[in-house]
């Protein structure tokens, strides 16, 4: 069974569809690449994903163990945070602080795998480092890690690489990447065409036209319309 | 100095107003400086004072229509309006800022227009005295009785407990909170606590600083704190003890040159965040 299934989603805000019958699955250790232009409705079907937005028409389902709240989750960097003192252990640790219910403290074990997944991240050398006193990288493998908290098996990202250099994004895009060859199925939001169709395994496009399938699928040309530059470029480099 | 200290020790010993003016001082301005940290992250300093203004005119209110113990109508009518306030979220017509203004200035137009229009029962018959007295508070922490010790002794102790409860509860939500509702945190229910806990500790602090100084209460410890340390929970930590001693130090100047109760540990929380401002500068860690 998939892990997450769309059926005939139509998503939009107060009765303007933005998004009309989408329909797609993700498989347990899929790395899904969701691209579209500005406005074509990425973020709003990341928040329904999450269940934080309520679809107009059709439903979304969680399968094979997972449940919605359990989406690691890495959103973009709002405004409160850049200058928000924290320091990475807290932040990490907060990833679980879903599973916590009314329970007030963390328990042992999860401070443990907080360490662990700070390693996973190569971060733990900066745990008791202040979270606005970090390079823009480095922030995001902090919230990477919380992310990780959150979930066993699924992560959900949002533009990961956005503002950042490219030395620091191909540092990013390996270590998703080696998240992903140890069985987490990765839901990723980008812009950046060319990283998705390096890494990815499926591909979702939406706004105009609509596109979900494998990578392979996409790149024979059944979908060359807009981005046959972008494909090109890919196949001489 | 030691003068100071003996006529001080006298006062401790023999004059129980001023043993009350310790406890709930130091309780209140330990409540506020910890809810001030979440609350100047979220970007609400001003929420102290829009709801000081609200439990000011409803404050008024009860005055005019006699009711013997007012708290019984300030205290709903302030959580309400915090609920509503900060419970309410992002997708409001009015936006956060706009909200609590006009709340803010609306509660006290209707609070001073009522006082003056209807003479108070009981009062003392100054009307300014009597609006001077609730903005700033006046030395009526001077004269506290026992029961309004308790009331605060026991709703301080339940938001210290509670405030300790949720207290990775309120960081997560106050960090990210859409990471923390896509994570299954509830936070609608978390804002709600904060919400009412701000609420309840506005209405105790109108009995030591009035309403105008209330914010002063909230923010001051938690920026001054922010200068120096960097991680949430020291940065808490910093605030409570600063608000403590801050509240303190201005208490014993009061009671010695005669000033009043409310601005005096304002002006001490003012001299502190300079000198913390200042450690900040110097250690070079916080820009701004």
């Amino acid at each position: 069974m998939a892990q997450l299934t769309c059926e005939n989603l139509t998503l939009g805000y107060e009765g303007r569809e933005i998004i009309s019958d989408l329909s797609f699955s993700v498989n347990s250790g899929d790395y899904l690449c969701i691209v579209g232009e500005n406005g074509s409705g990425k973020s709003t079907l990341m928040k329904t994903i999450l269940g934080l937005h309520s679809p107009m028409k059709g439903k979304i389902t969680t399968g094979d163990g997972l449940k919605q709240t359990e989406i690691g989750y890495l959103p973009q960097q709002t405004l409160v945070q850049k200058d928000f003192p924290a320091s990475v252990r807290e932040i990490v640790i907060s990833g679980f602080q879903g599973k916590c219910g009314l329970r007030p403290f963390y328990t042992k074990e999860e401070k443990r795998q907080a360490l662990e997944n700070m390693k996973k991240m190569r971060i733990d050398d900066l745990q008791k480092r202040c979270y606005r006193e970090l390079s823009g990288g480095q922030q995001q493998r902090v919230l990477l890690a919380r992310a990780l908290c959150a979930t066993k098996s699924m992560l959900l990202l949002d533009e990961p690489v956005a503002g950042l250099d490219p030395r620091v994004t191909a540092e990013m895009y390996s270590m998703i990447s080696q998240l992903h060859k140890e069985g987490i199925t990765v839901i990723m939001i980008s812009h950046d065409i060319e990283a998705a169709l390096r890494y990815a395994t499926h591909i979702l496009h939406i706004g105009r036209e609509v596109f979900f399938g494998s990578k392979e699928t996409f790149k024979r040309g059944m979908f060359l319309g807009s981005y046959s530059a972008v494909t090109g470029g890919e196949r001489n480099g | 100095m030691a003068e100071v200290f003996s006529k001080l020790a006298d006062y401790f010993q023999n004059v129980p107003a001023v043993r009350y003016a310790f406890i709930v001082g130091v309780l209140i301005a330990l409540c506020s400086s910890l809810l001030g940290v979440t609350l100047v992250l979220r970007r609400f300093s001003f929420i102290g004072d829009g709801l000081s203004h609200v439990a000011f005119g409803a404050m008024a209110v009860a005055a005019v229509v006699g009711l013997t113990d007012n708290m019984l109508l300030v205290m709903p009518v302030t959580v309400i309006c915090a609920v509503l306030l900060l419970a309410s979220g992002k997708n409001t017509k009015i936006k956060g800022d706009a909200s609590v203004a006009m709340i803010s200035v609306g509660a006290l137009a209707i609070g001073y227009l009522l006082m003056n229009k209807f003479p108070i029962r009981g009062g003392s018959g100054n009307i300014s005295g009597d609006v001077c007295s609730t903005l700033f508070g006046s030395t009526s922490i001077l004269s506290l009785t026992p029961l309004d010790v308790w009331v605060t002794v026991i709703l301080s102790l339940l938001v210290l407990v509670m405030f300790i409860l949720f207290y990775h509860k309120i960081f997560a939500v106050t960090f990210d909170e859409t990471f923390a509702r896509a994570t299954g945190t509830k936070a609608g229910l978390y804002n709600l606590i904060i919400a009412v806990i701000i609420a309840v500790v506005i209405v105790l602090a109108m009995n030591v600083v009035g309403s105008l100084l209330i914010s002063a209460l909230i923010i001051f410890p938690a920026l001054s704190a922010m200068r120096v340390f960097k991680s949430f929970k020291s940065v808490t930590v910093c605030a409570a003890c600063v608000s403590v001693c801050c509240a303190c130090t201005g208490i014993i100047i009061s009671i010695i040159d005669g000033t009043p109760v409310g601005s005096t540990i304002v002006a001490v929380d003012i001299a502190v965040f300079a000198v913390f401002w200042l450690i900040g500068l110097i250690k070079g860690g916080v820009r701004k």
